[in-house]
């Protein structure tokens, strides 16, 4: 397909230097964690965001936090750019490398360090997956909140470099609100700790900027986060309506009426079917939009919370209402809208959108989007946390044919636009990587950005981590 | 104090702080006018106010979002999002019981020290709550950060960083919030006679059971008849919250009474005491006792607070009161401030923050107000200052804490 998204030049310099460097990260690791050979350098040219790709100088897969800081010690001494990774399930090219960038993968840090339950914190290496976390303390009662869809593979330290969320976060919040303290690395090897089991850390709040940052600011190999007690129960239930207009004000309604479920998820016609050949979840077929509604607490808690989000819904004429009768068929509801983008990739290349906006605007904001997409020719599946506003309009294309592709790209654009004009932003948890950072200069200011890009020169003055994401490149400061 | 400066516009306060950078004129940012003592004692050559920068841009029940200009006082705040049945969940703290001072608290005051209540532990600080901000950096440029949406990952935090930054890298003009509704109904169960480190374990109990609760304080017996005007039971207070529907409330406190009645006798507050109950411990009602008595404010582990408490009673004198599950903690010194020992035990505890909040003028001046921090985050910070106030205008001296 045609690129239209640039990367920055590789340097010369390094990519002269390939043999040298490779032995000298060697010799600073452990054996075989380093990677050179083409053939095993191949699973690491991309990431979840499959349009792009290019092969790393090498990849290294340190052991300790000491190792990590010997190799950004080296790289930022010799100018080698770096590129984070855990399980590269960004959808935004966070995790994708360049032809001059050693990637440095937190695969191995995947121990859980200490798990405690009287102050409700564990602290895991970089490297553990989301769902890891939750398995580890399930026993006990207790879980961890955030909760990609990618949370099998997905680790945290990449739900850290993107601020991850997920269905639960309408209640519970994103990583950010969830973490108390990270262990990381700064470029020229300095090991430094910003929180821990306290709520309230000393100083400016390194730590809620490093969340959410694209493994710009540093490398984080350890991290405190909070767990919390598990309901006592928890029930999904299906809402279906006549059209996409009439879920998004009942969803609209439903907060306005003061009522929180703990996740209102969103999903159209055409995800609907796609979700439901493939994990047979018992979707109704003959609705326009689905709301998958989940309440929390005691039997009686839950009947009353949904006594009232049922009366809303009523008022946008509900035309289905399905609980469900068994822990089986809930964790089924469940597979199916967690499943969705896997089983949209059966049957045709996508790309994810992840735009927010206010509620109100969310109708409004449907309807441009079918009319963007079917404007370029394409087919488009929405699926999405309707509570908070962030919508993934899943875009389908074929990704061997390049006009589809370049079209896919260009209506992809026009839809976060759309969600920026209507007062919300590009992104609310994939992060900008290399898909959105042309699109910044759309909803920043060039003071905004300046600031930004000043903000990340004190933690990276050379532009050692992550080179060519977020920002655009062209205005940046000179390296 | 003087106000040399109250720019009515955002403008207005770019083209003052553009000058004083081009003069090197250093500026003190406050709120409404009110003095604050947050914070290491700043003395600059000039005074700044946002007092002028006042009103509500937007609010929209629906969305849960509220925009306000910075000098906006938190009163109006309040009672704009109470008329719809709305609240900060965070809860900021009024500071002017302890300082015993009048004035007017504002909303950008509140984000810029990220001011937080007892709702803090569970629902996050005030910083949580900010979605987004404008400000005016020490270049005089107006710069915005975040937006009004919910989730939103567009590039680097700011929000955070501006959060709690205590006016050292702009000047707020205008910020955008997170609201919540008010709970219908509220009760706080209360187990009497616990020793602190049982307290500990009975706080610690009720957040692993799926009750929700959305306080837990410990009032040891030397405050208990401080708050409600002494209508407590007699014996130590432990305070558990509990916030909902109704029933769901009634359900709940059953339900906490059942597992914590192995801890001591248990009670029940309705909801106006619960109401007044929680804004006291907010606003440290106990030692609101006009004097300048050293007052520590103390976050660890939950854990580690009564640990850290009874450690220092060995050395010094000192009265306690536990928000935060324990791990806040409000502590008045007898006689010195001790700063050397607190933060010593802090630091052998497991680490975290104390700050000290209000003291004697002398103390101030030579104890810094935040726990110092390593030297390779000290110098991150010192970057970070540099990008955003390179004059080093705005408040210097606030923040810094390895002085
Ligand atoms: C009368 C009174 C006295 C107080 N005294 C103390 C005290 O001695 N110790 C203490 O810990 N707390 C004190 N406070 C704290 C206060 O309650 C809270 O910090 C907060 O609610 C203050 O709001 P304010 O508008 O008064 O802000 P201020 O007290 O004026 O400011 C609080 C901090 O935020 C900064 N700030 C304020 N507005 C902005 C802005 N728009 N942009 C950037 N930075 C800003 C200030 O420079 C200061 O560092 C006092 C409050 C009052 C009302
Ligand atoms: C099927 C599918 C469903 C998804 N669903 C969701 C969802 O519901 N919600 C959501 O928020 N996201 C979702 N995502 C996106 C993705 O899973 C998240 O962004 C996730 O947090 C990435 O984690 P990772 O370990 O794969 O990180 P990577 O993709 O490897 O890296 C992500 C970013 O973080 C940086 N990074 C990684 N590790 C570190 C580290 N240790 N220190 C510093 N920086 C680091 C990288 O440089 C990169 O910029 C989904 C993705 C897929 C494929």
């Amino acid at each position: 397909m045609p690129e239209m998204i640039g990367f920055l030049k590789p340097k010369q310099a390094v990519l002269d230097r390939r043999q040298e460097i490779v032995a000298d990260l060697k010799d600073l690791l452990p054996k075989g964690c380093l990677i050179s050979e083409e053939r095993e350098l191949k699973p690491f040219e991309t990431d979840a965001f499959l349009a792009y790709r290019r092969l790393p100088l090498a990849v290294a897969l340190p052991e300790t936090t000491e190792q990590v800081a010997a190799l950004l010690k080296y790289c930022s001494r010799y100018g080698v750019p770096v590129v984070p990774r855990g399980a590269g399930t960004s959808l935004s090219g966070g995790a994708i490398p360049q032809e001059d960038a050693v990637v440095i993968g937190l695969s191995k840090m995947s121990r859980i360090l200490d798990i405690d339950l009287f102050n409700r914190t564990a602290t895991v290496q970089a490297g553990v997956t989301n769902i890891n976390i939750s398995e580890a303390v399930s026993a006990d009662g207790f879980f961890y909140a955030p909760d990609p869809s990618s949370q099998l593979a997905c680790t945290i330290g990449g739900n850290i470099g993107m601020n991850s969320g997920g269905a639960h976060c309408l209640k519970y919040g994103v990583t950010t609100n969830n973490l108390l303290g990270v262990k990381m690395v700064l470029f020229d090897g300095t090991v430094i700790e910003l929180g821990g089991k306290a709520l309230d850390a000393a100083g400016y709040d390194l730590l809620g900027l490093v969340c959410g940052s694209e493994g710009q600011l540093g490398i984080v190999t350890e991290a405190t986060v909070r767990l919390i007690a598990k309901p006592e129960g928890a029930r999904p239930v299906l809402f279906g309506f006549a059209s996409s207009e009439a879920a998004g004000a009942c969803v609209a309604d439903v907060i306005g009426a003061g009522i929180i479920p703990v996740a209102m998820e969103f999903m159209d016609k055409p995800a609907i079917e796609i979700c439901e050949a493939f994990a047979h979840a018992g979707y109704p077929l003959d609705v326009e939009a689905l709301l998958i509604v989940e309440v929390e607490g005691s039997e009686a808690e839950m009947d009353a919370m949904l006594q009232r989000i049922i009366e809303v819904a009523r008022r946008h004429g509900v035309t289905t209402i399905r609980e469900c009768q068994s822990a089986l068929e809930a964790a089924l509801i469940w597979k199916g809208r967690k499943s969705a983008f896997g089983a949209t990739g059966r049957i045709a290349d996508y790309i994810c959108m992840d735009g927010t906006v206010p509620l109100s605007q969310l109708s409004h904001v449907l309807r441009k989007t079918a009319e963007i997409v079917a404007g370029y020719g394409l087919r488009v599946a929405n699926v999405f946390h309707a509570g908070d506003g962030n919508m993934h309009p899943l875009i389908l294309y074929n990704i061997n044919d390049p006009e589809d592709a370049a079209r896919a790209e260009a209506a992809g654009n026009d839809i976060l636009k759309l969600c920026v004009d209507a007062g919300g932003c590009l992104t609310g948890e994939h992060g900008v990587g290399i898909e959105k950072r042309d699109l910044m200069l759309h909803q920043y200011s060039r003071n905004d950005l300046d600031q930004q890009m000043a903000t990340r020169a004190a933690f990276d003055p050379e532009w050692i981590l992550n080179p060519s994401k977020v920002f655009p490149l062209e205005g940046r400061p000179a390296a | 104090m003087i106000v040399h400066f109250e720019p009515a516009s955002e403008e207005g306060i770019a083209s003052v702080v553009r000058s004083a950078a081009a003069e090197r004129v250093t500026l003190a940012i406050v709120g409404g006018g009110t003095r604050a003592g947050l914070g290491n004692p700043v003395r600059t050559d000039r005074t700044l106010s946002t007092r002028r920068l006042s009103g509500i841009v937007s609010y929209n029940p629906a969305e849960m979002t509220m925009s306000a200009l910075a000098g906006t006082p938190l009163a109006e705040v309040e009672a704009a999002l109470r008329a719809k049945g709305q609240m900060l969940s965070f809860e900021p703290m009024d500071h002017r019981p302890i300082f015993a001072t009048s004035g007017e608290p504002t909303i950008g005051g509140v984000f810029a020290a990220n001011v937080s209540g007892p709702r803090r532990y569970v629902a996050g600080a005030a910083r949580d709550s900010l979605l987004g901000v404008r400000f005016v950096n020490g270049a005089g440029e107006l710069i915005k950060a975040g937006g009004r949406v919910m989730k939103n990952v567009t590039g680097l935090d700011l929000v955070k960083l501006m959060a709690g930054s205590y006016g050292t890298l702009g000047i707020l003009t205008e910020v955008t919030f997170k609201v919540q509704p008010v709970p219908p109904a509220a009760a706080t169960v209360v187990v009497s006679g616990l020793n602190d480190a049982e307290a500990a374990a009975a706080m610690a109990e009720t957040m692993a059971q799926p009750v929700e609760a959305s306080g837990a304080a410990h009032l040891p017996e030397s405050v208990r008849g401080r708050f409600l005007n002494g209508a407590l039971p007699d014996g130590a207070a432990t305070v558990l919250r509990l916030e909902g529907l109704a029933d769901s409330v009634d359900l709940r406190a059953e339900k906490l009474t059942t597992a914590l009645s192995r801890f001591g006798s248990v009670s029940r507050l309705d909801a106006e005491a619960t109401r007044l109950l929680w804004a006291e411990i907010r606003d440290v009602k106990s030692y609101a006792d006009g004097t300048r008595r050293a007052l520590w404010r103390v976050s660890v582990a939950p854990s580690s607070g009564h640990q850290l408490v009874a450690a220092l009673r060995l050395q010094t004198g000192v009265d306690a009161f536990y928000d935060w599950q324990g791990g806040l903690v409000w502590l008045r010194m007898e006689a010195d401030a001790e700063a050397e020992l607190v933060r010593r035990y802090v630091g052998a505890l497991g680490g975290g923050h104390a700050s000290l909040v209000r003291a004697g003028d002398n103390v101030r001046a030579s104890v810094p107000a935040f726990e110092p921090q390593a030297p390779a985050v000290v110098q991150l910070t010192e970057r970070i200052r540099a990008r955003f106030d390179p004059a080093r205008i705005f408040n210097p001296g606030r923040m810094a804490a390895n002085k």
